[in-house]
């Protein structure tokens, strides 16, 4: 009934549709196994995509030529661009979006693309001939043969949900877990750990009092994620903030006798960065509120989602408290949150490429490697599918530098420091943030995806384009010349020192304060020339003019570090042999392998001290 | 990339204390079988048997022939310098006798030692991070005590642990400014901008002095550069060997122990005094003098010292004005010496300001007030126990991009630079301290590193 496929994708959530998408669009034959077909992309937690380095994820993702970034366009309902008070690293695009919306665009984005099957039904474990996959088993006892298999379970390996002291096997709300995969990994050598996650109750949008909240709006000229030519938002829906007080927390407290954290019923380990409201009024208790996001669903339905409220506590506990919350007197609630606990393997046993060590074509992604978040885990499945193709067509992998891409951070921590909590991505996690901008996403690496037969021509074509005008631009804020006569009234007007004699025009875009939209206004003329550059290459032009000397240390501090990355360790390196090396480093170094030198001096537990010796060893 | 292998079972053998003729000299083992070697050619009690740290008479003997009677130390790993199992050899410091010694050692399967590889075991077996490691190189270098005192604070850490208490108290910095970057809604400011600039004021008060300490630890370190310059016949050669051969005892200590070329040296108040092109110097005697005078020309321009002589009894006023005048054009310290005073005339000596050393090198007239004002010219304070001085030119170049990143955190602040590239700074000021201690390793800083021990012990 089932041909061989090249590429078995399992799971269809933000890994699962991207690693289709690009192994499918590279030249893969892909099938896509999902447990029910009705629910692919669901965005199981908050209906929004991007945020402060998330948002810059999305925007490389859309840069080598995924398409989380093209739904998200096409299913948002209200666009903001956070941190724009910060520098332009930290300016990081986020949207809400359409849940419904959302699932349906990805779908249709997957049926058009003719390599692409779909089967719907529980996988229950793979098929490993000689330490290498060759295909997948399902619940019917199918097996369908493959080169190559991707794992997305997100939270379904023995997922179990928690509300209050009830607790039963579900890998999302009304939802079946899936059982088989881990026993069987675990029986072929694989380490397995538990994590949690949580969500908020969904309340009934006609029942809220708006004017008790603060109204949060869209961005006046809203941007979007697609690098491609996706419709910006012409009418956008607000979401509103409010606040928890101590009679909400008063009423949270009654149920804590009940709660599965507090009593221990949930061994995982949850992010502390996204925490329950039961973990913040227990943990920071001396405040007094809380900040509450009120988000809309979609542009139609009324459900809202209560974004900071996220809970385990009994249905009735939460019902009680929620109401409590000024313009929710009167909330009816749709559905209660919950605590959901899933198996995860430590990323530590993987290959720079989300490869398994044990089990050749193999691969893994998103929260099965113990990420959060639909950002995190759609790069890594793009990042997989990529990788499973190249793999069966005898590439070699492509694995980002850290200097590259934020996915190369993510994908280069997770397999050298492990996680022991779900992994959220933060800009400071990367040490070159000043590179690894938003705006420059497709600069970076466009043309690697085009060179991998991911990124289309088209997209190719504007990115050179753009790289030409912003080097003719560049030029030409060398060259022309203000002068004081043109340019000191309006100066004068800025706040902005007189110029006593001819400058280049570049000199004046180096002062703080003034950007484009100011030097259009010193003078007709120069306004003119500008006006023929787009937003997005006037943008960059004063970016990196503005901050040239930060962006050249940078680039060469990254050079200089990142230098060691080309240095490959033999793969049989015996590490028992330095007997200066601290245990733990020892027992990191044998279970993960580094291919570098580079990325063994980033694994966590191995000390300075012995990169340095094992430096010297190496005879380097 | 080249392996270049380091087995702990390969022992080394070298002679740790300098060639030459000398009452005694030690010769030293590293590596697992160093005892088993030892005990194979020592006739005394069985060395393989003895406890760390002990002390053992006995003869070493080459088959039935007895070659010198010793002292055997006995060093059981980890409690040696090189964490590894070592023995001593303390025998007469003739150096046949040692050459006998190393002889039949290698025959029973040590390996001579290359340079620097005794410390590069103690450093692969965790014995001290890259600062203390570079430290002992210092200190087996140093020549004179202040070096050596030096070297010592720097090997028990006391710059690493400086450096690192100054790293943490900026790493809580830039962690609260992370957090405001990626936590704070908009305008929130976690790290006190005031507050950083106190920081940052009260690090560079820290690393100043380190900085200027570095001036004074080259002298320390490297010694003083000295050229004898002055006409032909000026008595150049004459007071060289006269300044040496009243430290000869010294000198010859040093010489080709740690060195290739051996270099005349003195050492005058605790500070080294190299000096330099002396072949140059006694050339001039025997060479055309267009090309000796040319090369004392362009070492002079290389010193930190010129000991300019005149020939008291061929010298006029015209003279000494013209050629000071020349030498002040350097830039360079010097002292003006008057020669042969015994032979002068007072018609000149009357001529002569008070800032002239009036000596007679021949006869050793007058040289210890020469010394004075030498010593007197590079007042180098004596360094303490605890005192922190940085001799290494790879920690002075550190300490000041450390401190160049911290300027232009405090510039950033002051053209209100946004919280992302002020972060950007001082994770640089971060990454230059952490390359001091090793905490970041490169490439180059490591070959670097080692290349410098280019010693036999």
């Amino acid at each position: 009934m089932f041909k061989r496929y090249d590429v078995i994708v399992v799971g269809a959530g933000h890994a699962g549709c991207e690693a289709a998408a690009a192994a499918a669009n590279m030249g893969s034959k892909v099938l896509l196994i999902t447990m029910n077909m009705n629910t692919i992309a669901q965005m199981s937690c908050n209906p929004a995509m991007g945020g402060v380095a998330k948002g810059q994820i999305l925007r490389e993702i859309d840069a080598l030529g995924g398409y989380s970034g093209i739904v998200s366009d096409k299913s948002m309902l209200q666009f903001r661009m956070l941190n724009l008070s910060k520098g332009p690293a930290m300016w990081s695009p986020r949207t809400q979006n359409d849940r419904m919306r959302f699932a349906e665009e990805w779908r249709l984005m997957l049926e058009n693309i003719p390599n692409v099957d779909f089967w719907q039904e529980m996988a229950t474990c793979v098929v490993v001939k000689d330490k290498r996959v060759v295909g997948v088993r399902t619940a019917l006892g199918i097996e369908i043969a493959c080169k190559a298999v991707v794992l997305t379970n997100g939270t379904f390996l023995n997922g179990k949900i928690h509300i209050g002291e009830k607790n039963f096997g579900g890998g999302r709300a009304a939802e079946k877990a899936a059982s088989g995969i881990t026993e069987q990994l675990i029986e072929l050598g694989f380490e397995s750990g538990r994590m949690k996650t949580g969500t908020p109750p969904r309340i009934d949008g006609r029942s809220l009092d708006y004017s008790k909240m603060e109204e949060q709006k869209g961005d006046e000229n809203p941007g979007k994620f697609s690098f491609t030519d996706t419709e910006p938002l012409q009418e956008q829906r607000s979401c509103w903030i409010t606040y928890t007080n101590e009679e909400v927390h008063r009423q949270l407290q009654k149920g804590f006798d009940k709660s599965p954290m507090f009593q221990g019923r949930i061994k995982g380990l949850g992010p502390r960065y996204c925490p329950s409201i039961e973990d913040k009024i227990n943990r920071f208790a001396e405040r007094e509120r809380h900040q509450i996001f009120v988000e809309p669903e979609g542009w139609k339905t009324v459900e809202i989602y209560v974004n900071g409220f996220s809970t385990s506590l009994p249905e009735d506990v939460q019902y009680a408290a929620i109401t409590k919350i000024p313009g929710f007197e009167h909330a009816k609630m749709f559905r209660p949150g919950y605590a959901i606990e899933y198996d995860y393997f430590p990323p530590t046993q993987l290959k720079m490429s989300l490869e398994t060590q044990l089990i050749d074509n193999l691969y893994f992604a998103g929260q099965i490697n113990g990420t959060t978040g639909y950002e995190e885990a759609a790069c890594q499945g793009l990042m997989a599918g990529i990788n499973a193709h190249n793999k069966i067509n005898e590439k070699e992998p492509l694995v980002l530098k850290r200097s590259e891409a934020y996915i190369g951070v993510l994908i280069d921590d997770l397999v050298n420091k492990g996680t022991q909590e779900p992994y959220r991505m933060f800009t400071s996690r990367a040490e070159y943030r000043i590179l690894l901008r938003q705006d420059n996403a497709d600069l970076r690496l466009t043309e690697i995806g085009h060179k991998l037969g991911l990124a289309s021509d088209s997209r190719l074509e504007k990115l050179l384009d753009k790289k030409n005008a912003i080097a003719q631009l560049q030029r030409e804020l060398k060259e022309l010349r203000a002068t004081p006569e043109t340019v000191n009234a309006e100066l004068a007007e800025l706040n902005s020192a007189q110029l006593t004699e001819k400058v280049p025009v570049e000199n004046l875009l180096k002062r703080p304060h003034l950007g484009m939209a100011e030097l259009k206004r010193l003078d007709p003329l120069l306004s003119e020339r500008l006006s023929k550059y787009s937003d997005e290459v006037l943008q960059q032009v004063e970016i990196n003019t503005k901050y040239e000397s930060y962006i050249e240390r940078e680039q060469k501090l990254a050079e200089k570090i990142l230098s060691l990355d080309d240095y490959k360790i033999k793969p049989d390196f015996d590490y028992d042999r330095v007997k200066a090396l601290s245990s733990e480093a020892r027992e990191k170094l044998k279970k993960i392998k580094p291919e570098t030198i580079g990325q063994l001096s980033r694994i966590s537990g191995v000390s300075p001290a012995d990169v340095s010796v094992l430096t010297v060893y190496m005879g380097k | 990339m080249t392996r270049q292998q380091v087995k702990s079972d390969d022992t080394i053998v070298a002679l740790a204390t300098p060639q030459g003729v000398s009452a005694l000299a030690v010769i030293r083992l590293s590596g697992g079988d160093s005892i088993g070697i030892t005990n194979r050619v020592f006739q005394g009690k069985d060395l393989t048997k003895q406890p760390s740290h002990t002390l053992h008479f006995g003869l070493i003997t080459d088959g039935d022939r007895p070659i010198d009677e010793v002292l055997v130390s006995v060093f059981r790993e980890p409690n040696s310098f090189t964490k590894e199992d070592s023995i001593e050899i303390s025998c007469h410091g003739s150096p046949t006798i040692v050459k006998e010694i190393i002889k039949v050692l290698l025959k029973q399967g040590a390996r001579l030692a290359e340079p620097g590889e005794y410390t590069k075991r103690a450093f692969l077996n965790g014995r001290f991070d890259l600062a203390q490691a570079e430290a002992v190189a210092d200190l087996i270098h140093a020549e004179n005590d202040n070096a050596r005192q030096a070297a010592l604070n720097q090997m028990r850490g006391g710059f690493s642990k400086e450096i690192q208490h100054l790293r943490e108290e900026l790493i809580h910095f830039a962690s609260l400014i992370e957090l405001e970057l990626d936590f704070g809604e908009e305008d929130v400011e976690f790290a006190k901008r005031d507050e950083l600039k106190q920081l940052i004021f009260k690090i560079q008060s820290y690393l100043k002095p380190l900085i200027l300490s570095f001036d004074q630890g080259n002298v320390i370190k490297n010694g003083v550069p000295v050229v004898i310059a002055g006409k032909p016949n000026a008595g150049k050669s004459t007071l060289l060997n006269a300044l040496l051969n009243e430290e000869r005892a010294i000198v010859s200590d040093i010489a080709g122990t740690t060195r290739d070329v051996i270099e005349d040296e003195m050492i005058l108040g605790g500070i080294t005094f190299r000096f330099m092109d002396t072949a140059g110097i006694r050339h001039t005697q025997d060479t055309i003098e267009a090309i000796g005078v040319q090369r004392t020309h362009e070492s002079m321009k290389k010193a930190s010292l010129i000991l300019y002589l005149f020939d008291l009894t061929q010298t006029s006023k015209e003279e000494i004005e013209r050629e000071e005048s020349e030498i002040k054009k350097l830039g360079i310290p010097y002292l003006k010496i008057g020669n042969k005073l015994d032979q002068a005339s007072p018609d000149v000596l009357k001529n002569l300001g008070d800032d002239f050393v009036l000596i007679a090198a021949a006869s050793k007239t007058n040289l210890e007030k020469l010394k004075d004002r030498i010593i007197s010219l590079f007042q180098v304070n004596e360094v303490k126990q605890g005192d922190v001085v940085v001799t290494n030119l790879r920690h002075y170049q550190n300490l000041l991009q450390t401190n160049q990143s911290l300027a232009r955190v405090l510039e950033g602040m002051d053209g209100h630079v946004t919280g992302d590239f002020l972060a950007m700074d001082i994770r640089q000021s971060l990454h230059y301290l952490g390359e001091i201690t090793g905490q970041i390793t490169s490439d180059d800083l490591l070959a670097n590193i080692f290349s410098k021990f280019c010693i036999g012990k």
